[in-house]
């Protein structure tokens, strides 16, 4: 873009006046389509939030006027997004602060219950916490009140601005700050809505949280804001799985997630994504551009786990700020593309602290005409003296036309460090496939079996009833893949 | 009805034909043997049953129970009861071998419009069979085939016959790499599976295993076809004189 370009599409997007009259239509609560100061000021607005907040909505927003968009960055291209063409703010209708799962849309639950996520039961029989987010406001939480006898805050985002002000502001944005990159700073401006945790000093969780994320109405963008702030010797394991129903067009998916784990806390982050792939000819599908990064005081420990099915573009690092001395990083990853899926997808471990050390296990499956690429940067500042490394990459491809890569990158300022790196590509052999076939299993059974066989190693990482879950959708994922 | 019936088979590896012409009948409850020199055709007639995709059925059928084999995908074969000991049976990493067995298992009972068998279920089918036939539960929770020696492998391949109970049984080159006592043992297991309704087709160069599995039919395949037939006695010739014999 040259700088009249540059300088013209800032002048038209600040003075594009809001055209559709959104006073009227404040009762569905959807702020018409389109980005603009007034867009933010209507979010901010609908969500009470206090002026501190709005300002820094605006001064990101002013920045990503700045920013060009990344479209053909590593291995990942997509068309120009249209951001006039997006909803930034939708909530469902008759939504009014439920107070119990009673009071919640029927048809909302209905909507989750087809989605395997029936909050009722799950809230008797899996002993999860869940926030879900139904589109951009969240709709239902439960055992916030056995949380809180602990002093543990697991709320909406919405709700912690309104509730915990003091916290929001002091760390919202501090590991991953609004100027950060072009769509966290997308998410910075417009944020919808999402999930807030504190874990107070000396705390251990005694069940895993969960947040189920969902988009439902036509051409909403969803853009959630996830702080887990981990106090001093405390622990938590937080879930984070998502579906969305099948569409034609592409959506956007911006989220940003920042982990604050103070001196020898842990905490353990797990996400399973099957959000909507496109179809096999590589039509429709979500964009899912997220920013993931947690920072690590001293002794502190933050593990990533991920097993990414979905979306037609992947394109996320979460990764490790290992500030604090002895610190530890951890990402486990699965990452399975078919059709025309991209995935771009790895972390960074940044070693800071004295004696900080690190483990990646990557596992990425390409099948169809997809492309999946694992990149990593493992850095080790001046200061980070006897850290070490361990990495592990391994690609399998399913068929001819897909594609794997590997983009490792290790720097080393501390001239201590301690690198450990093994990388493999394989294919699924016809002998295996033949093999599990003679013991009546279909192709696709085949390599669904040989795949999940393959991720063992993460997939083991997951608490359990999300590894089941994850066990299936590979297989799902996989459908299609072969014969 | 025959348990299977092989009419005029012939099947090629590309261009190069390796069964010119196979008949073979085999009874339910019987026991035949498939005797003949290396690149005779044995393993690909074996591998063409199963329906290997590596070979090619140019021209004849295979009926099992009336049914026409050559049109089945490997799996539907495998389901209607077919089964072959495989001679290298491959490795499977980060899969259990009990979680591959249940998965087998229930693919045929699925097959069979039978519900699957849960956990607790699935447990005492295989810990009945394992333990008559002598294996340790340790192979079960190892992964499949994953650095099991020669021996382990090709008994947890009885196993598995013995768990997916299929009517027609192909042990191909069972005692390849086997030692005596390890070879006593695996026919230990075939012997227990001996019933009326189930059939067998032993494949080997070798004799010693007949002396622990008792055949009922010994036939010499030769360059592509079955040369001759006959009792066990077939097989004592071989010992005695070698394939050169039979033309």
């Amino acid at each position: 873009m040259s700088k009249e370009e540059f300088i013209s599409k800032i002048k038209r997007l600040s003075e594009e006046k809001y055209q559709y009259g959104f006073a009227s239509d404040i009762d569905s609560n959807t702020a018409p389509k389109g980005l603009s100061e007034d867009i933010i000021r209507f979010i901010s607005a609908q969500k009470k939030e206090p002026e501190w907040l709005l300002e820094r909505r605006l001064k990101a927003y002013r920045h990503w006027l700045t920013l060009e968009e990344p479209h053909h960055w590593g291995k990942i291209s997509y068309p120009p997004i249209d951001y006039q063409d997006i909803y930034y703010y939708a909530s469902p209708k008759k939504q009014n602060a439920p107070k119990s799962l009673d009071e919640v849309d029927p048809d909302l639950l209905e909507a989750y219950k087809k989605l395997g996520i029936p909050l009722k039961e799950q809230e008797v029989l899996a002993g999860v916490a869940v926030d879900a987010v139904f589109d951009s406001v969240s709709v239902a939480t439960t055992y916030k009140d056995r949380l809180k006898k602990m002093g543990i805050i697991f709320c909406s985002m919405g709700e912690a601005v309104q509730e915990y002000p003091e916290l929001i502001k002091e760390y919202m944005g501090t590991v991953v700050p609004y100027m950060d990159n072009y769509f966290a700073c997308l998410n910075s401006a417009v944020f919808s809505d999402g999930t807030f945790v504190y874990i107070p000093k000396g705390v251990r969780s005694p069940m895993d949280l969960s947040s189920y994320f969902r988009m439902n109405t036509k051409k909403a963008g969803q853009f959630e804001r996830t702080l887990i702030v981990a106090d001093e010797d405390s622990y938590v394991s937080y879930l984070e799985g998502c579906t969305a129903p099948q569409r034609d067009e592409n959506q956007l998916h911006g989220a940003v997630v920042e982990i604050v784990v103070k001196d020898r806390a842990e905490v353990k982050y797990s996400t399973v994504q099957n959000w909507f792939p496109g179809d096999k000819n590589g039509q429709g599908g979500i964009y899912n551009f997220v920013t993931k990064r947690g920072v690590c005081f001293d002794d502190a420990k933050l593990s990533w786990t991920q097993v990414e099915t979905g979306s037609a573009i992947t394109w996320k690092y979460p990764s490790c700020v290992l500030k604090g001395d002895r610190s530890r990083g951890e990402f486990y990853s699965v990452a399975l593309t078919n059709n025309y899926q991209q995935a771009d997808t790895g972390t960074k471990m940044i070693h800071l602290g004295k004696e900080t050390s690190s483990l990646i296990i990557s596992k990425g499956i390409s099948a169809g005409n997809s492309n999946s690429t694992y990149r990593g940067l493992v850095r080790f500042s001046k200061n980070a003296k006897n850290a070490k490394n361990s990495s592990k990459c391994d690609s399998l491809l399913i068929g001819n036309k897909c594609g794997a890569h590997t983009v490792p990158v290790f720097e080393d300022a501390s001239k201590t460090a301690v690198l450990e790196h093994e990388a493999t590509t394989s294919k699924i052999s016809e002998d295996q496939l033949f093999y599990l076939e003679q013991r009546g299993l279909t192709e696709e059974q085949a390599t669904a079996l040989i795949v999940n066989g393959f991720c063992k190693e993460v997939m083991q990482k997951l608490p359990m009833e999300f590894a089941v879950e994850a066990v299936s959708l590979i297989g799902l994922t996989l459908e299609g893949s072969v014969g | 009805m025959p348990l299977l019936e092989i009419k005029n088979l012939r099947t090629s590896i590309g261009k190069r034909e390796i069964l010119k012409g196979v008949n073979l009948t085999i009874e339910a409850g019987t026991t035949h043997v498939i005797m003949g020199p290396n690149g005779s055709g044995k393993s690909t007639l074996s591998n063409v049953i199963v329906g290997n995709p590596l070979y090619q059925v140019s021209e004849g059928e295979i009926l099992f129970k009336g049914k026409n084999l050559v049109e089945m995908t490997p799996d539907i074969r495998a389901n209607e009861g077919v089964f072959m000991a495989f001679q290298n049976p491959v490795e499977v990493e980060g899969v259990s071998y009990a979680s591959f067995l249940k998965q087998a298992l229930n693919a045929k009972r699925a097959y069979l419009n039978l519900p699957p068998l849960d956990a607790m279920h699935f447990l005492k089918h295989i810990k009945m069979r394992a333990e008559a036939l002598n294996i340790s539960n340790d192979l079960l929770k190892r992964f499949l085939n994953v650095g099991f020696s020669g021996g382990e492998k090709k008994r947890m391949e009885t196993l598995q016959m013995a768990v997916l109970e299929p009517d027609f049984c192909i042990l191909d080159e069972l005692d390849s790499g086997l030692d005596v006592d390890a070879l006593k043992e695996v026919s230990v297991g075939v012997n227990l599976m001996k019933e009326k309704q189930r059939a067998f087709l032993l494949i080997t160069h070798y004799e010693k295993l007949l002396e622990y599995v008792k055949p009922d039919f010994v036939h010499i395949l030769k360059d592509g076809r079955l040369v001759q037939s006959g009792g066990k006695e077939l097989a004592d010739k071989v010992y005695k004189e070698g394939f050169g014999v039979f033309e």
